[in-house]
C-alpha cells in the first residue's frame, strides 16, 4: 500500500493511541454476546467412554524425517514427504508403496493428494510447489511430467488442492499465501497479512467454499476471502508460532496447534476463542492437530513425541497415545474418520484406529 | 552430524522454543531444597559426588508433582533428560530417564540450552582438544572423525584452539577433583546433547529456520498503524453471533454425526483397519446400486451432504428429473466447474453456460430474480471465475430451503430409505483375523475409477439430446 500524506492531525503517537480504542473496543464488542462457555454449553452432553485407539499399520520406507502427509479421497491411500526430498505413495491398507519421486531439495515440508486421486503436489526448501501426475505404469518415472505451479520467494510451508485439481494454495516462510491456477502456473490470488513465517492452511468444507484460515510465526491465525484476496477475521491468543491449523467439520469453527503446548478453538460466527487445550504437563508444542468426524475428538501430535486426544466440547483429554520414538510432525484423519494417520521424525508413519 | 555452514539459504532466525521456558520452570521447581526431588551423595568410581539423583525418584517427583501417571511421568523426565536439563551419570550417551536406581544430576545453568546462541564449532574444538590432551585415545570414534574434520576445516585457527584447551586444562588441574569431575561431566553432557552421536537424534533439532526473526517488531509507521485502524473498523462492524447459539450449533452437529464418527460408534460391519476386511469400504463406494441405511441417512442432515456424496447427489437427480427440475442442480455443477476450473478455461465455459441456462429461451432455463440475472449475464461479458457466484448462491439457497425438504418427503427417498441395507457386525474369530491381515485386499486404483467416471461422463452429455423444449414448458404450466 503505497504511503498516504501525512494528514494535518495524525502523528504516530495519536494514531497508535487510536488503534488501542479501536482494539479495546472490538473485544467489548465480542465480549457483548459472549454469554456462555463452551464447557457450560457442553455439560448436557453425555461424557465419552473409554477409548482403545492402536497403532494398525506402521510405514516404514523414508530414509529421514517425515514432515507431512495427506490422504487420498479412496480413503486408504497417502502421500507423504520427509526431509531426504522422497515423496512416497502408499496404500497404507496393505503397507505397499505404490509410487515414489525423489525432490530435487531437501525438507519437502509440504504435500498433497489430488481430489481426482490422479496427481500429488509437493515443495519444500525449493519455494516452489510442483504437481507431478501419477500413473498406472509402476515403472514410469514420474519426475518426467511433473509441472512447476507455485514460485514463492522462500520455502514452501504447506499447500492444499481446493475443490478440484486444477488449483493449489500455498503457504510459504515469505509470509504470502498464494493461489494459482496448475495448468498455466499462474497467480491467481495472493494474500498478505501475516507479520511472519506462514507455517500452515486449511481450506474451508462449508457450501460456500470460498474461505480458507492460515496460522503463522507471528501467532495469528487469519481467515481469508480467497475472491478479493482480503483477510476477513484474525485471532491472536496464541502465545508462540501457529503450527497447525484446522477447520471443524461444519466450517464454523477452527482449531490450531502452537508451539505454546495449547491447542485452542475458535468460533467464527462469535468471532472469538472458545476453548484452550492444555495441561500443566504438557510443556512441548503441538505440531498439528485434527478433528473426529464428528467434531467431538481433536487428536494433537506433539514434539515430545506423544499424541493427545481432546474432547472438543468439554476441553479435557480424553487419552494419549504413545509409539513414536521422535517428533509426531504431521497427523490427518482419514476422510471417512475411520482411522487417522501420524507421521514423524522417526522416519515411520502411523496408522491408528 | 555435519559442521554447520552458513549455507542456510537466508534462513537465519531460529524457531522460538517457548517449550524452553517451561521447562526451566519445571527444572527449578525441581531443585527446590524443601520440596523439590531427593538428591544425595554418591560415589561415582573413587570421587564422592553432590547433589545426585536416580531415575525412580525423579519419576516419581514428576508423577506427584504433575498428577500424571507414570507412562506420562516417563516422557517429561526423558524429554527434560533429552534438552539437557538432567543428565545421566552412567551410560551418559542414552539420552533417557530410566525408571530404576540409574544416578542423574541437574545441569548448571550455563550449560542450558538457550535461545540466543548456539554451540559454536570453536567451542567445540577446544573440547575435544583438550579430552585429547588429557589422555590420547579417549575420543570415541565418532568424536576423533569430527575432530579430523574441525582440524582440517579450521586449521587456521588451530594454534589458537590448542591454546585454548591448554589453558582450560591447565586450569582443571588446579581443582579439587570432586569439583573436577563434576565440571567434566556437565560439560561432557553438554556436548552429548548439542553434538549427538550418530543414530541418535538431538531434542535440540528443531527442524528449519524461520525466514522472518519473530522477535523483531514491525516497524510501526504511519501506514502500519493505518492498516491497524481500518481492519479493526471493519472487525468491529462486522455481524457476530451470541456464543450460545454458535457454541449451540456446534454442539448440536457434533450430536447429528455422533453415530457416524467411527472413533465413536462402531462402523458396520467393521472398521477396515481394525479388523483387515475391506466391506465397509465396498458398501460405501460411489456408485453403488444400494446405499446402506447410515448413509442414507446422513443425507437428511444437510443439503451439503446431500451433494457431498456422489450416491447422494445422484440419488437427488432422479428426484429432479421426476420433478423437471433439474436444471438447477445441473446450473450449479456447470457454476462449480467454472471456480475450480483452468483459467484457460474461463471464457469458453461462461459461453455454454449462458447458451444453456441464462440466455432468453434457453434449454435448460434458470428461474433467479431480474437483479441477479441482470447482473450475471453483465459479468459474463469480461467473465472471470466469480461472475457466477450470485446466481450460484441463489439457486443453491432455492435447492437447501425448499426443494432438498421436498426431496426428503418425496417418494424416492422414502423407496431408498427402504431399500438401504444394514450390514450385520462382523464377529471374526482370532484365527480369522490373523487370515484377513494375510489377506488384504489390494483396491481399485483411484487412476483408474477417474477415467471410468469422466468416461461416464462423457457418454451422459453426449447422451443428453435437444430438450423438447415445448414439453418442458407445457410440463412446468401444468405444474402450476
Amino acid at each position: 500500500m503505497a504511503a498516504q500524506e501525512v494528514q494535518p492531525n495524525e502523528t504516530l503517537a495519536s494514531l497508535k493511541t487510536e488503534s488501542e480504542t479501536l482494539k479495546t473496543k472490538l473485544e467489548e464488542e465480542r465480549a457483548k454476546l459472549h454469554d456462555v462457555e463452551l464447557h457450560q454449553v457442553a455439560e448436557k452432553v453425555e461424557a465419552l467412554g473409554q477409548f482403545v485407539m492402536k497403532t494398525r499399520r506402521t510405514l516404514k520406507g523414508h530414509g529421514n524425517k517425515v514432515l507431512c502427509m495427506d490422504w487420498c479421497k479412496d480413503k486408504r491411500r497417502i502421500v507423504s514427504s520427509s526431509q531426504d526430498g522422497k515423496v512416497i505413495v502408499w496404500d497404507a491398507f496393505t503397507t505397499n508403496k505404490e509410487h515414489a519421486v525423489t525432490m530435487p531439495c531437501t525438507w519437502v515440508m509440504a504435500c498433497a493428494y489430488a481430489p481426482s486421486g490422479c496427481a500429488v503436489a509437493c515443495g519444500g526448501l525449493d519455494n516452489k510447489c510442483s504437481v507431478y501426475p501419477l500413473s498406472l505404469d509402476k515403472n514410469e518415472n514420474l519426475a518426467a511430467k511433473k509441472k512447476s505451479v507455485a514460485m514463492h520467494t522462500n520455502y514452501l510451508s504447506a499447500c492444499s488442492f481446493t475443490n478440484s485439481d486444477m488449483q493449489i494454495l500455498t503457504s510459504s516462510g515469505d509470509g504470502t499465501c498464494a493461489l494459482w491456477d496448475v495448468e498455466s502456473g499462474q497467480l491467481l490470488q495472493s494474500f498478505h497479512g501475516h507479520a511472519a513465517d506462514v507455517l500452515c492452511l486449511d481450506l474451508a468444507p462449508s457450501e460456500t467454499g470460498n474461505t480458507f484460515v492460515s496460522g503463522g510465526c507471528d501467532k495469528k491465525a487469519n481467515v481469508w476471502d480467497m475472491r478479493s484476496g482480503q483477510c476477513v477475521q484474525s485471532f491472536e491468543t496464541h502465545e508462540s508460532d501457529i503450527n497447525s491449523v484446522r477447520y471443524y467439520p461444519s466450517g464454523d469453527a477452527f482449531a490450531s496447534g502452537s508451539d505454546d503446548a495449547t491447542c485452542r478453538l475458535y468460533d467464527l460466527r462469535a468471532d472469538r476463542e472458545v476453548a484452550i487445550y492444555s495441561k500443566e504437563s504438557i510443556i512441548f508444542g503441538a505440531s498439528s492437530v485434527d478433528f473426529s468426524l464428528s467434531g467431538r475428538l481433536l487428536f494433537g501430535g506433539y514434539n515430545d513425541y506423544t499424541i493427545n486426544v481432546w474432547d472438543v466440547l468439554k476441553g479435557t483429554r480424553v487419552s494419549i497415545l504413545f509409539g513414536h520414538e521422535n517428533r509426531v510432525s504431521t497427523l490427518r484423519v482419514s476422510p471417512d474418520g475411520t482411522a487417522f494417520c501420524s507421521g514423524s521424525w522417526d522416519h515411520t508413519l502411523r496408522i491408528w484406529a | 552430524m555435519t559442521i554447520r555452514t552458513l549455507r542456510d539459504h537466508g534462513q537465519h532466525y531460529r524457531p522460538r522454543m517457548a517449550c524452553l521456558n517451561k521447562a526451566e520452570a519445571l527444572v527449578v521447581e525441581m531443585q527446590d531444597q524443601k520440596n523439590g526431588v531427593k538428591a544425595s551423595e554418591q560415589k561415582l568410581n573413587v570421587t564422592t559426588i553432590p547433589h545426585v539423583m536416580s531415575g525412580q525418584d525423579i519419576l516419581a517427583w514428576i508423577a506427584n508433582h504433575m498428577k500424571v501417571d507414570t507412562q506420562e511421568a516417563q516422557v517429561i523426565g526423558t524429554m527434560l533428560v533429552a534438552y539437557g536439563y538432567i543428565y545421566p551419570l552412567q551410560d551418559h550417551k542414552k539420552l533417557v530417564l530410566k525408571p530404576d536406581g540409574s544416578l542423574y544430576r541437574f545441569q548448571t545453568p550455563y550449560f542450558w540450552p538457550k535461545q540466543k546462541w548456539k554451540p559454536e564449532d570453536t567451542d567445540y574444538a577446544i573440547y575435544l582438544a583438550k579430552r585429547n590432551i588429557r589422555k590420547k585415545g579417549a575420543l570415541d570414534v565418532y568424536e576423533q572423525e569430527e575432530y579430523n574434520k574441525l582440524h582440517k576445516w579450521m586449521n587456521h585457527k588451530w594454534d589458537f584452539i590448542v591454546m585454548q584447551a591448554k589453558e582450560q586444562y591447565k586450569a582443571g588441574k588446579e581443582r579439587k577433583k570432586a569439583d573436577r569431575v563434576v565440571l567434566d561431566c556437565q560439560e561432557r553432557a553438554y556436548w552429548i546433547v548439542n553434538r549427538p552421536p550418530p543414530r541418535t537424534h538431538s531434542a535440540l533439532d528443531y527442524g528449519i529456520d524461520r525466514l522472518i526473526d519473530p522477535n523483531a517488531d514491525e516497524k510501526k509507521t504511519l501506514d502500519y498503524y493505518r492498516r491497524i485502524i481500518i481492519f479493526t473498523q471493519q472487525a468491529i462492524m462486522r455481524s457476530r453471533v451470541k456464543s450460545s447459539v454458535s457454541l449451540g450449533a456446534i454442539v448440536k452437529y457434533v450430536t447429528t454425526f455422533k453415530n457416524h464418527d467411527p472413533f465413536l460408534a462402531p462402523c458396520l460391519p467393521s472398521n477396515p483397519w481394525q479388523t483387515d476386511d475391506d466391506t465397509y469400504w465396498e458398501l460405501n463406494m460411489r456408485n453403488v446400486e444400494v446405499p446402506t441405511k447410515m448413509r442414507v441417512e446422513r443425507w437428511s442432515f444437510s443439503f451439503f451432504e446431500l451433494l457431498s456424496d456422489p450416491r447422494g447427489r445422484a440419488d437427488f437427480k432422479v428426484f429432479l428429473k421426476k420433478e423437471f427440475s433439474g436444471e438447477n442442480l445441473a446450473f450449479w455443477e456447470a457454476a462449480e466447474e467454472m471456480k475450480w476450473g483452468t483459467a484457460a478455461s474461463m471464457s469458453e465455459k461462461a459461453e455454454n453456460i449462458f447458451k444453456t441456462f441464462l440466455a432468453p429461451g434457453a434449454p435448460r432455463w434458470i428461474n433467479i430474480d431480474g437483479r441477479t440475472m441482470g447482473l450475471t449475464v453483465k459479468g459474463l461479458e469480461h467473465p472471470h471465475r466469480y461472475v457466477l457466484d450470485a446466481a450460484q448462491t441463489h439457486i443453491f439457497m432455492l435447492m437447501k430451503k425448499d426443494t432438498f425438504y421436498r426431496y426428503l418427503k418425496s417418494p424416492v427417498y422414502k423407496d431408498i430409505q427402504k431399500k438401504a441395507i444394514s450390514p450385520a457386525p462382523h464377529n471374526f474369530s482370532d484365527a480369522q483375523l490373523e487370515q484377513n491381515a494375510k489377506n488384504r485386499k489390494p483396491g481399485i486404483d483411484p487412476i483408474i475409477i477417474w477415467q471410468q467416471e469422466e468416461e461416464e461422463k462423457a457418454k451422459a452429455a453426449a447422451a443428453a439430446g435437444p430438450i423438447d423444449i415445448k414439453k418442458l414448458m407445457q410440463n412446468k404450466l401444468d405444474r402450476k
